[in-house]
């Protein structure tokens, strides 16, 4: 009998699994589980930067602005995504594939070739760097989900490709989804920023919108995948905070299937986003009101319409309101949003220079990338910085109808999160 | 009259070289301890220590003492089951008691810790930051629906549900207790500190008396099985509506008011005839199941123009699946009284025996809400027994929206925790009609009491809050990752969801 995981959602503990292989490249995948055991604490610096006229710009902008704020992280983990950085495949999903070893690889592989057309298979284009060793496997596929398994699985391509990232990290043993959205890609990894963006030749790519991390993490291991930013489909985001509401942000997202299993606030705060905007439909400055609240006193001087409007998300988005310092750069397809806590506990950074936005932990990466800026200034606490890309798609979600639980698995690869019944 | 057997539980001393001889104990205890003759003669037997006498004279020669009289040790046999035994053979009664059940049960707040931020996240000063306490009560929508407004803004869509919320600047509220078994000067002093305070008091099962109507914003109109004063008026001029179903001190059982207290005032409230006995059947003879209470939920929404209906219940065993069966009935809030709430009169054996911790009953009804996906739907207050801003904070983590408070209520009216409400002779003058007695309270001063009370524990709130780094209370409510336990066992800690300290 053909084995169809994607058509009957088998549970994943069905599946083969490979534990009996040795590592080639001297170091285990830690499973996010294991990272999940307790909360991780931590810092980091970001950025992110969006052309809002669409103009490309090189990738080296990025690196350029991570550089600077080298000092952010410890080297445990840096990253970016790209927006618009594949021009020759606009429509196709690109997979960035991590592989322990080429067994992993066999697998995934394996699932591409019976769900989906791949247009082009090829390792990610990388350079030897200093500072960068023990890299997995890298490879990226440009592809489509094959139209009749489209079809016959009566979900939209969306659904269809978060149900495929879900599958291989949760139960391909070895293999990770770095990101899997159209024309875009994230390239993360185990090193400083500047090491991680020389390493992907991101000098190479140009892009309309970029994000960049730098982490500083306290108590985990490096690990490639666990490095920032997270993706699913085009979203990607990245963060430097500790979400002193954690408790009982992730109970709220609990409520409603998802399963907070990293134990990491930027999960919660990705979630959070996915509940808002995409099964709420809240449009994004809504969002944000949500999850950074304006405070009583000021809701309680806004015109009638409008108090009525943040009090209902107060009272009901309370418990998901994110409380503690942070930062949150989120990039999509069309643009990005850089959102600071409710009293501004840590650094965000923003600035423009023509139709070029940015935003980014300190001040000196702006002056290391914008040469004139025309306005730089710090975003008021809970005030959102939002850059949209002209005559790009909004809304940002395509079309998506899957279960927090498929979402929270995709996301995170700890398949006990698909056992998670949905509630009504 | 045959002799008791029942020894006095306290001595009266009084230092006879220091007294004034001026007479003024016998008329401040209100439960006639004291005779005169040339001197204060003080009839042990009677003492209830609730210092009154105390406080009040002059001269400060007046000191209770325990009674220590030895008995026979014996582990099985404390001296108070003895003393159990003797007077149920004198009188053949049920020994009613006052306040809340005093038995050494482990009190699970005392072995909850919080949090605080340390180098990774920074704690908040609350004197220097904003430190937001304000609290709805009531249903919320699952989700927040918008359109545009036309003018590049959002406005709601299909209409405010916030606007039946109930705000509350501190999410405290003061406990139901019913006039007749309290005073009105009690009722008084709650209500005007109600309104100071931004929260509500809850007129209990006894009525609204007409002189608290102009504080009726803040007040919950209570309609517990006897439909005391229950009329269409009363159900419109209350900010809520709540359904007594039970009480922490006695659930399941129903309540006795003795005709002695129930004077004109009283009997006019409660619409009951002057002098009769006012009882409160032990179930409501219309809810016989959870489907008549949905129906007395609607009818009284239906009376009320659809204001917010809660319904309050005892905490006992299978109190997870009842709330959940409230909220899916249509309430807007859930009330837990807890096995520790007090009483103005119950039978002991109940009060002692019967019910569960308040803690456990908010960390099971919490997680059942949120396990159906229903907890937006009713807010949860917390009562029975929260003694300080601690216990506050920590029903607040374990999952409560707000607590009530009853019994600390009237210790701010200088209730002594004696015990005796159940009699009616309240030196303190709360817990009684005797207008010698209840004119002891001034409402003025009573409200000015209990307003400093709030404030005190709010403040303690925000610093809690602020040592934990965020700046909202919502932020805290069932964030139990902020609690640790110390010394209780895995199980315990399992239902409470709380890890122990250290993990
Ligand atoms: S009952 Fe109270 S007032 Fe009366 S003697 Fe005892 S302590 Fe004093
Ligand atoms: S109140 Fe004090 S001073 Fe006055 S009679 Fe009583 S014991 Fe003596
Ligand atoms: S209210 Fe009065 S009678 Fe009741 S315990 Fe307090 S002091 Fe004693």
């Amino acid at each position: 009998m053909e084995f169809n995981p994607l058509l009957e959602r088998m549970p994943t503990s069905k599946l083969p699994t490979f534990s009996d292989r040795e590592g080639v490249f001297g170091f285990d995948r830690p499973s996010y589980s294991e990272e999940a055991l307790s909360k991780i604490h931590g810092g980091c610096g970001l950025m992110g930067i969006c052309d809002e006229s669409g103009t490309l710009m090189s990738g080296v902008e990025a690196i350029k602005a991570m550089a600077v704020q080298r000092d952010r992280g410890n080297g445990l983990g840096g990253g970016f995504a790209g927006y618009g950085i594949y021009p020759e495949f606009p429509e196709h999903f690109c997979f960035h594939m991590m592989y322990h070893d080429l067994k992993a690889k066999e697998d995934a592989e394996a699932i591409f070739d019976q769900y989906f057309v791949v247009d082009l298979a090829e390792p990610m284009p990388t350079r030897p760097t200093k500072g960068i060793t023990d890299a997995p496997l890298l490879w990226r596929y440009f592809l489509n989900p094959d139209p009749h398994k489209l079809e016959i699985s009566e979900m939209s391509p969306e659904d269809f490709i978060v149900h495929t990232v879900m599958l291989i990290n949760s139960s391909v043993d070895g293999a990770f989804v770095a990101s899997s959205g159209k024309n875009m890609g994230a390239f993360k990894g185990v090193g400083f920023p500047e090491e991680i963006g020389h390493y992907f030749r991101l000098d190479e790519y140009e892009g309309h919108t970029w994000v960049g991390h730098n982490r500083f993490p306290t108590n985990t291991p490096g690990w490639w995948g666990g490095a920032h930013p997270f993706t699913l489909l085009d979203w990607s985001i990245v963060h430097n905070g500790e979400i002193s509401s954690y408790g009982i942000n992730s109970r709220y997202l609990e409520a409603f299937g998802y399963k907070c299993s990293l134990g990491t606030d930027t999960e919660v705060a990705a979630y959070l986003f996915d509940l808002l905007l995409r099964r709420h439909k809240l449009p994004l400055e809504l969002a944000c009101k949500a999850l950074a609240s304006p405070l009583w006193s000021e809701i309680d001087r806004m015109p009638a319409e409008e108090q009525a409007v943040m009090r209902s998300l107060r009272a009901v988005y309370g418990p998901g309101m994110l409380n503690g310092p942070f930062a949150i750069v989120l990039g999509f397809n069309g643009g990005m949003l850089a959102l600071n806590d409710r009293i501004k506990l840590r650094p965000l950074v923003a600035a423009r220079q023509g139709t070029r936005v940015m935003v980014a932990s300190e001040e000196s990466a702006m002056r290391e990338v914008l040469d004139a800026p025309d306005r730089v200034w710090a975003p008021k606490a809970g005030e959102p910085v939002i850059a949209r890309v002209k005559g790009m798609e909004w809304p940002i979600h395509g079309d998506l109808h899957l279960s927090a639980s498929e979402i929270s698995c995709a996301v995170t690869g700890v398949d006990s999160s698909c056992e998670i019944v949905e509630v009504s | 009259m045959p002799i008791s057997l029942i020894q006095p539980e306290f001595k009266v001393k009084i230092d006879y070289d220091k007294c004034h001889k001026c007479g003024r104990c016998v008329q401040q205890c209100g439960w006639g301890v004291y005779s005169f003759n040339e001197r204060p003669i003080p009839d042990d037997s009677k003492c209830r220590a609730c210092h009154r006498c105390v406080t009040y004279c002059p001269a400060h020669c007046i000191n209770i003492t325990k009674n220590d009289l030895a008995y026979r040790t014996n582990d099985h046999w404390d001296p108070a089951l003895r003393k159990a035994v003797w007077r149920q053979a004198e009188t053949g009664g049920v020994m009613l008691t006052g306040m809340g059940n005093d038995k050494p049960y482990q009190n699970i707040f005392d072995h909850l810790v919080l949090d605080a931020c340390q180098v990774t996240n920074p704690s908040i000063d609350p004197l220097r930051e904003p430190m937001e306490l304000r609290t709805y009560l009531g249903r919320k929508p699952d989700n927040v629906d918008v359109e545009p407004d036309g003018q590049g803004g959002y406005r709601l869509k299909g209409g405010d549900s916030i606007s039946k919320n109930i705000k509350l600047n501190t999410p405290i509220i003061f406990s139901p207790m019913s006039y007749g078994s309290v005073s009105l000067n009690v009722h008084k002093s709650l209500a005007m500190a109600a309104e100071r305070l931004g929260i509500l008091m809850n007129t209990g099962e006894g009525g609204l008396h007409a002189d608290l109507y102009p504080y009726q914003d803040n007040v919950i109109v209570q309609v517990a099985s006897g439909r005391f004063g229950v009329n269409p008026e009363y159900l419109n001029r209350g900010a809520a509506i709540e359904i007594k179903v039970g009480q922490g001190a006695k659930p399941g059982i129903g309540g006795h008011l003795p005709g002695e207290k129930i004077n004109k005032e009283v009997s006019e409230t409660r619409m009951i005839p002057q002098g009769s006995d006012a009882i409160s059947p032990a179930p409501h003879h219309d809810i016989y199941s959870i489907e008549d209470l949905r129906q007395l939920i609607y009818s009284l929404k239906e009376a009320s123009g659809y204001k917010t209906v809660g319904v309050k219940i005892a905490a006992v065993h299978n109190v997870a699946a009842i709330a959940s069966g409230i909220v899916r009935a249509g309430a807007d809030y859930v009330y837990l009284d807890g096995f520790r709430g007090g009483t103005g009169a119950a039978p002991q054996i109940i009060r002692d025996n019967v019910g569960i911790p308040i803690e456990i009953a908010i960390a099971v009804v919490d997680q059942r809400l949120r396990d159906e996906g229903i907890r937006n739907q009713a807010s949860i207050i917390a009562a029975g027994s929260i003694r300080s801003s601690a216990d506050l904070a920590k029903a607040i983590a374990l999952g409560a929206d707000a607590v009530g408070i009853g019994s600390t209520a009237l210790m701010a009216m200088g209730c002594h925790l004696c015990q005796g409400c159940h009699t009616g002779s309240c030196s303190w003058g709360l817990t009684t009609q005797k207008p010698e007695l209840t004119r002891r309270v001034d409402p003025e001063w009573g409200a000015e009491r209990l307003t400093n009370l709030v404030n005190a524990w709010s403040h303690e709130l925000q610093e809690i809050l602020g040592a934990l780094g965020v700046n909202a209370v919502e932020s805290l409510r069932g964030s139990r990752e902020r609690l640790r336990a110390i010394g209780l066992d895995q199980q315990t800690c399992e239902i409470l969801g709380v890890k122990p300290a250290g993990m």
